[in-house]
């Protein structure tokens, strides 16, 4: 994503800035990749952002494409609806994920996209993080007789479970068995064998992303916050998950890193008046995605932390400690500990809302569902009720999509916008008398 | 004097009417201290509930019975009924006897329920059983035998009593009869539709997720003969699959209205009472495993089961097959993303196996059917003729 934020002038330093001319420069190699993969028909796997086994991947040189990732790239262009459209034409409902449905668009369209053209998929691999990974999963393999592996990660089971503990071992195990299977599939696909060592090192080079990765998401403690989790925060996902895994990756999260730590040792701050420091929960709206990052920014609203940064980038936040001695096990264990932690997360996330109130000094929480995302958002209004309830945390539910313009509604979204700050401003005057 | 088998199906119309889940208050009254498990669509291993002293009670939405009030500003505006309407029925208080609730990630709409059912009765155990996705692997019989143990010693603890192999056994026992006579009433649909209509081999087999299932076992017993025995002709109709209620439910009125212009000889209503296709062993060592292994070795298919090993069109190919229907009624519930998405790959499959079909959706509180009428009357006739 390459949407400008309007800063005041910068004082000079070489690294500010560094951070998108370098995730520029990322995602138009993948997109070459993916373009060249297309071409000459070099193994290519459709994977999603949680869970895409990318370090397995990696270990055999399969080209990852990320369909949610090409399709939110089509909303930003503009160009969502002509694909969307397409797939309801061929009798998709209205009702399901636009960007299941941009994705079907994009394969009755030769799969040519406005940045490149997507490979056939060889494989697949699709977690059960969402369930309409498999659902899409298996549109690509009617249309491509692919090889499909859903990756089961047995989630949060409910009341009282705790990550790693009740019944873990039976868990991992079965995920260390499932991703022995997935390497069979991949040896089929390239004719290789695994090299077990190129797997160690994409998972040290995971261990090395994550590090990073949290020291970023921790850099937003300072106010003012160096970067808005709605629209930074997106890139740092985006490259974390197309990147997972190798040194480029690694080294894109030190440069973002190192400009974070710059702007806070210059006071720069992602708006240049910050007045409300807010949790985003939930996705956002590709479609009008500048448009509604500045119905906050006209009030002094940034987005210090999401929540999107933590389940869409496949749980990296909450850390991933791979052990390289015991690559398999070790691979599954944290797999499943950071889907459990991460994405189940996203259903009882409350208490995490807390601590991150608490931490990161959030005066709110704007929680937005899409039409699009029942993953995410069929919980949202609970959650805010929930909030309500206890009176503790002030919170804005709006509505729109991820890549349908039919359901962005200008003066309904900024309405409930400008009623919440206002409402965060008498709260704080209060608080002050 | 024995009831008829009209009164038997008009007491499991009333129950599957009845948001009070009167039988279930009935057995508590018989059985104080006893607890119930209500377990949220499409399939749970009853069993394992029904073996420490609990009675397992089906979720499968309010129907149009209730207005939808509190779970409006709960649940997202985009997400189908039924998920909205049982957590209304909990809000309301007609859910007030149960002690577990169990919801399965079916899809993405019932996963949240457990989030959001967890913070609304923190008195409750709030769980999610999850059913292996990836059934094709070798290691999915262990896992899910491991899953069921941890199932168990939720109920265990819910209950105080312990889940023995010798109470899952004669629980099994107790299912394996069940679901035969299930199996039979099905046939009967197949082979003699004037018999039976759509909506009372409907009630007859959902009343069984709403009451003890030994009372379902005795009253199938005396339903079934009482059936056979009727004095029905045959009628010049169309012969059709349903498929599509694997989950949120159709409307009885909307089935009354398909029964009247088709026969409904097989349908996917209420599966998860029916998944499991054979009889599970009732002497096996390790009744856990055998239950899991029934589940991902002889068992039915819905959008929210993927079995890479048995795709879904070819098994809805061989439902239609099997049952000699010539036509089949594709349907989703309203919002329904697994359900809508497989109404596409169902579609194609249909077409490309040169099987007419109607697409269509419902929402289990629709009340008026007018265009169903027109849509379904429109299909069979246009068949009809192209038959003569
Ligand atoms: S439902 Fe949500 S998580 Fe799932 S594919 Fe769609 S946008 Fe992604
Ligand atoms: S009807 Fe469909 S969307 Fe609703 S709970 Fe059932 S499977 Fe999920």
């Amino acid at each position: 994503m390459t949407v400008e934020e309007k800063q005041p002038p910068a004082p000079r330093s070489e690294l500010i800035g560094a951070t998108r001319r370098e995730s520029r420069r990322l995602m138009e190699g993948w997109w070459q990749r993916l373009s060249d993969a297309a071409a000459d028909g070099r193994p290519a796997a459709n994977v999603f952002v949680m869970g895409s086994a990318a370090e397995i991947l990696h270990a055999f040189d399969i080209v990852t494409c990320f369909p949610e990732i090409t399709a939110l790239q089509t909303a930003i262009r503009g160009s969502s609806m002509d694909y969307l459209l397409a797939a309801e034409d061929h009798g998709y409902s209205p009702d399901i994920c636009g960007y299941v449905k941009v994705d079907v668009g994009l394969h009755l369209k030769e799969r040519r996209h406005p940045m490149g053209t997507l490979p056939k998929p060889s494989m697949v691999v699709a977690t059960n993080m969402c369930n309409t990974y498999v659902k899409w999963a298996e549109i690509w393999e009617r249309r491509y007789r692919c090889p499909v592996v859903v990756l089961d990660l047995p989630g949060w089971r409910g009341s009282g479970f705790e990550a790693g503990r009740d019944g873990f071992e039976a868990d991992r195990r079965y995920v260390e068995g499932q991703l022995r299977e997935l390497i069979g599939v991949c040896e089929t696909i390239t004719g290789r064998r695994l090299d077990i060592d190129r797997l160690r090192e994409s998972m040290l080079a995971v261990n090395r992303l994550s590090e990073l990765y949290r020291d970023v998401l921790a850099e937003n403690r300072h106010r003012p916050a160096p970067f808005n989790a709605m629209l930074d925060g997106v890139n740092y996902m985006g490259i974390a998950n197309i990147h997972r895994g190798t040194e480029e990756g690694v080294r894109f999260m030190q440069v973002a890193l190192d400009e974070l730590r710059e702007r806070v040792a210059l006071g720069i701050g992602a708006l240049a008046d910050e007045r409300f420091r807010l949790l985003f929960v939930g996705t956002t709206c590709y479609t009008h995605f500048v448009r509604f990052l500045e119905l906050f920014k006209e009030w002094g609203g940034v987005f210090v932390l999401s929540e999107y940064m933590t389940f869409a980038g496949g749980g990296i936040d909450k850390g991933i400690f791979y052990d390289t001695d015991r690559p398999l096990e070790s691979l599954a264990e944290q797999l499943l500990l950071s889907s459990q932690r991460s994405m189940s997360g996203v259903f009882y996330s409350q208490d995490w809302h807390d601590q991150v109130v608490r931490d990161y000094q959030l005066d709110g929480i704007c929680f937005h569902g899409v039409k699009s995302c029942r993953t995410i958002s069929t919980g949202l209004p609970d959650l805010r009720e929930w909030h309500m309830r206890r009176g503790d945390i002030p919170g804005l539910f709006v509505q729109s999509d991820l890549v349908d313009t039919r359901l962005w509604s200008e003066a309904q979204m900024k309405n409930r916008v400008d009623a919440f700050f206002e409402a965060l401003q008498s709260r704080r005057l209060m608080r002050e008398r | 004097m024995p009831m008829s088998a009209e009164d038997l199906i008009e007491e499991c119309r009333e129950l599957v009417e009845d948001p009070e889940f009167s039988a279930v208050r009935d057995w508590l009254d018989h059985h104080p201290g006893a607890k119930v498990l209500g377990h949220f669509q499409v399939y749970f291993p009853e069993e394992i509930a029904h073996a420490a002293g609990m009675l397992p009670v089906k979720l499968a939405g309010a129907g149009s019975a209730l207005q939808i009030r509190q779970a409006d500003a709960r649940i997202a505006a985009f997400v189908c009924s039924i998920v909205r309407s049982a957590l209304e029925a909990a809000l309301s208080g007609h859910l007030d006897f149960l002690s577990v609730f169990v919801t399965h990630p079916i899809c993405d709409a019932a996963r949240h329920a457990c989030g959001v059912w967890a913070r609304n009765f923190p008195e409750l155990s709030a769980q999610i059983l999850y059913l292996p996705q990836n059934a094709g692997s070798s290691h999915a019989l262990d896992y899910l035998r491991a899953e069921y143990a941890r199932v168990a010693r939720v109920i265990e603890q819910a209950t105080g009593a312990q889940v023995t192999d010798e109470a899952l056994r004669a629980s099994i026992a107790v299912f394996n009869e069940n679901r035969r006579l299930l199996r039979e009433l099905y046939a009967l649909k197949r082979e003699a539709p004037w018999l039976v209509s759509a909506v009372e081999a409907y009630v007859l087999t959902r009343a069984a997720g709403l009451m003890p299932r030994e009372r379902h076992n005795e009253l199938l017993r005396a339903v079934i003969p009482a059936l056979r025995a009727r004095d029905a002709r045959p009628q010049d109709k169309l012969r059709v699959v349903f498929e599509g209620g694997f989950c949120e439910q159709p409307p009885l009125d909307m089935l009354a209205v398909i029964q009247e212009i088709c026969y409904v000889v097989d349908d996917d209503l209420m599966i998860g009472l029916r998944w499991l296709t054979d009889d599970v062993p009732q002497d096996g060592e390790d009744p856990l495993r055998d239950l899991a292994r029934a589940y991902l070795q002889t068992s039915s298919h819905s959008p929210v089961q993927r079995d890479p090993r048995r795709p879904k069109e070819e098994r809805l190919l061989a439902r239609i097959r099997d049952a000699n229907a010539e036509a089949a009624i594709v349907a989703a519930a309203k919002m329904c993303e697994p359900g809508l998405e497989e109404q596409v790959a169902y579609g194609q499959a249909l077409d490309d196996a040169g099987i007419p079909h109607l697409v269509m959706e419902f929402e289990e509180k629709t009340r008026v059917f007018e265009q169903t009428r027109m849509e379904v009357e429109t299909f069979a006739e246009s068949l009809l003729l192209d038959l003569v």
